[in-house]
């Protein structure tokens, strides 16, 4: 008798890990589908009357990129004065204060530039997109599109691809130069270091290639925020309920699927 | 009040044995009917009676499991894309919530399927929809939001962009339901005068009665997902088949008490 309940036991769980395989491969699969169709509608939509309006992908990129500049300036800029401060503080003891220059230079345009503005844009948009394409899903406003003959995704998901390519990199920039900034200020604190010399030295040690990393890095993050919004937006049910675990789902997904990739790509690029 | 539905021969659906899964349950068994050119067809049943899901698949927002359903001569199954885009600009659906975008006004939600579908230019296209808001008789409501439009007005400018295509075949999908009498007993004139001033077949999903037999030529009654009866008005008022006998003097239905299976059921053990 106990060894039946054991393993009826046991075969539940190895059924509900199964199961969740099963599930993740279908979202995997359900998201690369997503992309290759928003893609198509991009390059080949004119061709089958579902072209991509370039109104729809300036008002996405308003709303992913633009109105989220201030926020990512301050949190850019934050997050390089303390990269400075703690760099100072640690590189104290080697009395090598001033190579802090060169360690705010490489990792802010390789690594944290680009991650704060993905996790900006995963905040801000991963939750609204997904809401709103959630809302529409219940409100039967995308059958609506459907039968109006009006393909779904190439409305709601390729101007957002579009967009998300197009600022995150913006984004990266602007993020990478209001951290270096941040650095600069502290330096200039504590180490009496002029900003003009400051940005000199920041210039001498960068290559193309630190930047470059950055860069292809906000693309993978572009497509991954895109994908894991939209598909928990069409995904959604159960009601207004259903909608808020849709959204959470969503940011949750968004930021650890850009900090993993992150992970990875920095794996591959650097060992 | 009805207009004789013998005269009209060429049917402009067709629906043969469509037996249709919502996962492993079977919701539509062995339905066929034909809806006629220039008839108003009245889809009527209970609460799962799965006339919501035979509409979802004469909207051909999914592929039959088995059987086929033909939309203007043409099986859904094998239609390309441009067949299709053909066939959706010939039809117009008014959702059951109306479904109108909720971040558009009235005007831009009713100019919607002309935008995406004609070229023509934007006075134009707001003439039109002017003119459609003038037929639902709301007419100054184009600059308010959805969100801003009581339950019967929402109704009215989902059926204003329903028409705004000037399709052969309109869809309703509970027109009546949520509205105070008053209000649903307008939109069924408003049915019945769409009907006659610009010659479309129409499809009706109902579960009310009164509006059923007011607007319908044949009325199509559906429960448990088989076809009951399909027939005129005063055909299914006269019938004597139980099950709509119930379902029209709102008995309700006696549940076959079954002893074994009610124990299995509360015991879940299955054997």
């Amino acid at each position: 008798m106990a060894a039946e309940i054991h393993s009826s036991r046991f075969r539940r769980a190895s059924e509900r890990i199964g199961r969740q395989f099963v599930t993740g491969v279908e979202d995997f699969g359900y998201a690369a589908a997503l992309l290759v169709e928003s893609l198509f509608w991009v390059f080949f939509g004119r061709w089958w009357q579902q072209p991509v309006r370039l109104q729809s992908m300036v008002k996405e990129m308003m709303e992913i990129g633009v109105l989220a500049i201030p926020v990512l300036a301050i949190l850019a800029f934050a997050n390089g004065a303390m990269m400075a401060m703690q760099g100072i503080y640690t590189l104290r003891d080697f009395g090598a204060e001033s190579q802090v220059i060169n360690g705010i230079a490489t990792s802010v345009t390789r690594e944290f530039g680009v991650l704060i503005a993905g996790i900006v844009v995963a905040g801000r948009s991963g939750s609204a997109i997904a809401a709103r394409i959630g809302t529409m899903q219940m409100a039967q406003e995308i059958d609506a599109l459907r039968v109006m003959g009006v393909a779904p995704v190439r409305y709601l998901v390729s101007p957002i691809l579009v967009a998300m390519l197009v600022m995150l990199p913006a984004m990266a920039i602007l993020s990478d130069l209001m951290a270096i900034l941040g650095g600069g200020v502290i330096t200039m604190l504590e180490l009496n270091i002029g900003l003009g010399s400051y940005f000199e030295r920041v210039l001498s040690v960068l290559e193309p290639a630190d930047v470059w990393q950055g860069l292809s890095k906000s693309v993978v993050f572009g497509v991954l925020i895109t994908l894991v919004a939209t598909a928990n937006g069409f995904n959604a049910r159960g009601g207004a309920e259903g909608l808020g675990r849709a959204t959470t789902r969503s940011v949750v997904l968004c930021i650890s699927a850009i900090v993993v990739a992150d992970m990875i790509f920095t794996f591959f690029l650097i060992l | 009040m009805n207009a004789p539905a013998e005269k009209l021969t060429s049917a402009v659906i067709e629906v043969e044995n469509l037996v249709t899964y919502y996962g492993e349950q079977q919701v539509l068994d062995d339905v066929s009917l034909t809806v006629n050119e220039g008839e108003i067809m009245v889809i009527m049943g209970g609460s799962g009676s799965g006339k919501s899901t035979l509409l979802r698949y004469l909207l051909g927002l999914h592929q039959p499991d088995s059987g086929v359903v033909r939309l203007f001569d043409k099986d859904i199954t094998d239609l390309s894309g441009s067949e299709w885009m053909a066939i959706r600009k010939k039809m117009g659906v008014s959702f059951q919530g109306g479904a109108l975008f909720n971040s558009m006004t009235v005007g831009e939600n009713v100019c919607m399927p002309l935008r995406e579908h004609t070229r023509l230019d934007e006075n134009t296209m707001r003439i039109m929809s002017r003119m459609k808001l003038e037929v639902v008789n709301l007419s100054g409501f184009e600059d308010l939001m959805p969100s801003q439009l009581s339950g019967g007005m929402l109704k009215r400018a989902a059926l204003a962009r329903a028409l705004i295509m000037d399709p052969s075949l309109l869809f309703f999908d509970e027109p009546s339901a949520g509205l105070d009498p008053v209000v649903a007993a307008d939109l069924d004139n408003l049915i019945l005068n769409i009907r006659d001033a610009m010659q479309v077949s129409i499809v009706v999903v109902t579960h009310e009665l009164q509006s059923a037999f007011k607007i319908a030529d044949r009325i199509t009654v559906l429960d448990q997902g088989r076809i009951l009866m399909v027939g005129s008005v005063d055909e299914v008022r006269n019938s004597d088949i139980p099950r709509v006998r119930n379902l029209l003097s709102r008995t309700s239905e006696e549940q076959v008490v079954d002893a074994d299976e009610y124990l299995r059921r509360l015991t879940g053990i299955v054997d």
